[in-house]
């Protein structure tokens, strides 16, 4: 498979304060992408994942390094709003990314600006509606919408533009647990079904236990790349810098650390039962 | 003894228009002094509108709110004294803050109250230890700090009032697992020093789970049940069929149940989860 992301030694400065001190958030990322894949970001707050998020469609540009999107140069200014195209964002707080008063005219938003044609825009629109479930309130007021329905129309704003990729960044924080169902469904279809590559950053440790790779983020570096079980087997480290397992996994950690003969790559609810039932059958 | 009590209390929005809606509804219940109570339920279950009566945010289309067993609506004009006694934290506190500097936005609540300086400057430092609040920030601007540390000096800027009961709605939302963790040890030490009567809303089961004596889940503005944490999360699938969740290792538990593995505890904590493991494991001669 082709990397859609390439991340190349990327050094990230916010300007400084008034005494001119700059702040280092991001120290040398390398990271490759694949195409179609489902990756998982953690970090705690200040790790510096949003930081890189905000690099992979150009709202911020490396103060040294590089970034390139299905080949596209993110500090090539001519050819951006061809990599925003290509390069999707959904934010935390779904009121502060809806901009019309009603569901489907905010879809259409971005296909406005590009000047799409009416019959094909229609069209566009529609699919990205149908895709998130939310075509049946193409006429309502955002306003009357779940946390959850506005993520998914926010989604869908995005979709609507057929990007290759789409960056999350903590879209289900605000959300209550039917909201958050919901919304990783949503995503989940997109990436199998439409073979959309996924950056979803999160705190959820069971919505990063359903990728298929995270890196962990720590004092603006990456720490750990890996599938999820081998990632999550690492509970020490994990708690060391301040992050969670699923409660699955710590439970066979500490099963283990008692002399128990299971697996640490546990990260499901299902594969905790198989293996606590073989340990009471043997 | 009961600090907080609802007697059929209902709130119905936006009466005699198309838009009428009955947000809570003829509820019931009974909050004892010192207790901590979890509240769930999912978007629009009538949580938010339910804790906006407790402290006379709403004055209720019907049925009654009993604050240590007065009615709170009685005399209209001393509702502002409710407001001290029951102290609401919102979603998101952190962008209620305005003051110049951090002290001042915590001493804003016990300022109101008429207390002398000499309490207020006592009040707020010591509210400021429990939270994790070091002395040096006191003189900040709070929009130079961090949006961990903010969100804790508007909660301190409530806990501060020391109010009999403290309400919290989701104060860890959007906060990493750590910050969740810092918050939670936090409350639970104010509590200890204050015995106060504390209710938090959260979507999250497990930190419900290990936090909570009791839970209270509401859904469609009816209250769902009330009771102990044990109880309450027997009846997971219930509790997921309205939207809500339960914790990751009590599904374990049931289903290991459901395949002839049972044994006989509700589970909601990894640590008895794995005590309850090691010992059966033991008596089966298997370790």
């Amino acid at each position: 498979m082709n990397n859609i992301i390439e991340i190349h030694d990327l050094h990230f400065a916010y300007k400084g304060n008034e005494n001119g001190e700059e702040k280092e958030v991001l120290k040398g990322i390398d990271l490759n992408i694949r195409e179609g894949e489902f990756l998982a970001v953690l970090g705690h707050n200040g790790s510096g994942k949003s930081t890189l998020a905000k690099h992979i469609n150009a709202i911020l540009l490396p103060t040294k390094g590089r970034v390139t999107v299905n080949g596209i140069d993110t500090a090539d200014d001519s050819r951006l709003f061809e990599l925003r195209q290509c390069a999707g964002m959904v934010f935390q707080n779904p009121d502060n990314q809806i901009v019309s008063s009603i569901v489907e005219e905010d879809v259409a938003f971005a296909l406005e600006n590009l000047g799409v044609p009416y019959e094909e825009m229609r069209k566009r629109v529609d699919d990205a509606l149908k895709s998130v479930g939310m075509y049946e309130y193409r006429l309502h007021s955002p306003s009357q919408l779940s946390g959850g329905q506005k993520q998914r129309v926010a989604i869908a704003g995005v979709i609507a533009m057929s990007p290759k990729c789409i960056i999350l960044d903590e879209p289900t924080a605000m959300l209550d647990p039917k909201g958050r169902r919901e919304v990783m469904d949503t995503i989940r279809r997109m990436n199998r079904e439409h073979g959309i590559t996924i950056i979803l950053i999160t705190h959820y440790m069971d919505e990063a236990a359903a990728c298929d790779r995270v890196i962990v983020m720590d004092e603006g570096r990456i720490v750990m790349d890996d599938i999820p079980p081998k990632v999550f087997s690492r509970v020490d480290e994990m708690k060391r810098i301040g992050l969670d397992v699923p409660q699955v996994t710590e439970l066979v950690w500490q099963l283990r650390k008692s002399g128990c003969d299971i697996s640490p790559e546990i990260i499901s609810g299902e594969e905790c039962v198989d293996a606590i039932m073989k340990l009471f059958k043997s | 003894m009961a600090i907080l009590e609802t007697q059929q209390l209902t709130y119905t929005y936006s009466i005699d228009t198309p838009f009428e809606k009955t947000a809570v509804d003829h509820v019931d219940l009974s909050i004892n002094e010192g207790e901590i109570i979890g509240l769930m339920g999912h978007t629009g279950s009538g949580k938010s509108t339910l804790i906006q009566h407790f402290n006379g945010l709403l004055c209720p289309t019907s049925g009654k709110i009993l604050l240590d067993g007065r009615d709170i609506w009685a005399d209209k004009n001393k509702i502002r004294d409710v407001r001290f006694q029951v102290g609401l934290v919102f979603q998101y506190p952190e962008y209620q803050i305005f003051e110049e500097t951090v002290f001042k936005d915590i001493a804003f609540g016990p300022k109101n109250m008429g207390l002398s300086d000499e309490e207020i400057k006592q009040r707020v430092l010591e509210t400021a230890e429990d939270i994790g609040l070091s002395e040096e920030l006191m003189e900040r601007s709070p929009f130079e700090l961090s949006g961990g540390q903010k969100r804790r000096v508007a909660i301190a800027g409530v806990m501060a009032m020391r109010p009999k009961v403290l309400i919290l709605d989701e104060p860890t939302a959007g906060l990493d697992p750590a910050g969740r963790d810092q918050i939670f040890a936090q409350i639970k030490k104010y509590h200890e020093r204050n015995k106060n009567t504390i209710l938090i809303v959260s979507h999250s089961m497990e930190d419900i789970a290990s936090f909570a004596d009791r839970i209270l889940v509401m859904n469609q503005g009816k209250l769902f049940c009330f009771d102990e944490t044990v109880k309450v999360f027997a009846r997971a699938e219930e509790i997921v069929k309205i939207g809500l969740d339960v914790p990751q290792i009590t599904k374990v538990f049931l289903e290991l149940k459901r395949r002839g593995l049972d044994f006989g505890k509700e589970v909601y904590t990894v640590d008895y989860a794995k005590e309850l493991l090691l010992r059966h494991l033991k008596e089966r001669g298997g370790l």
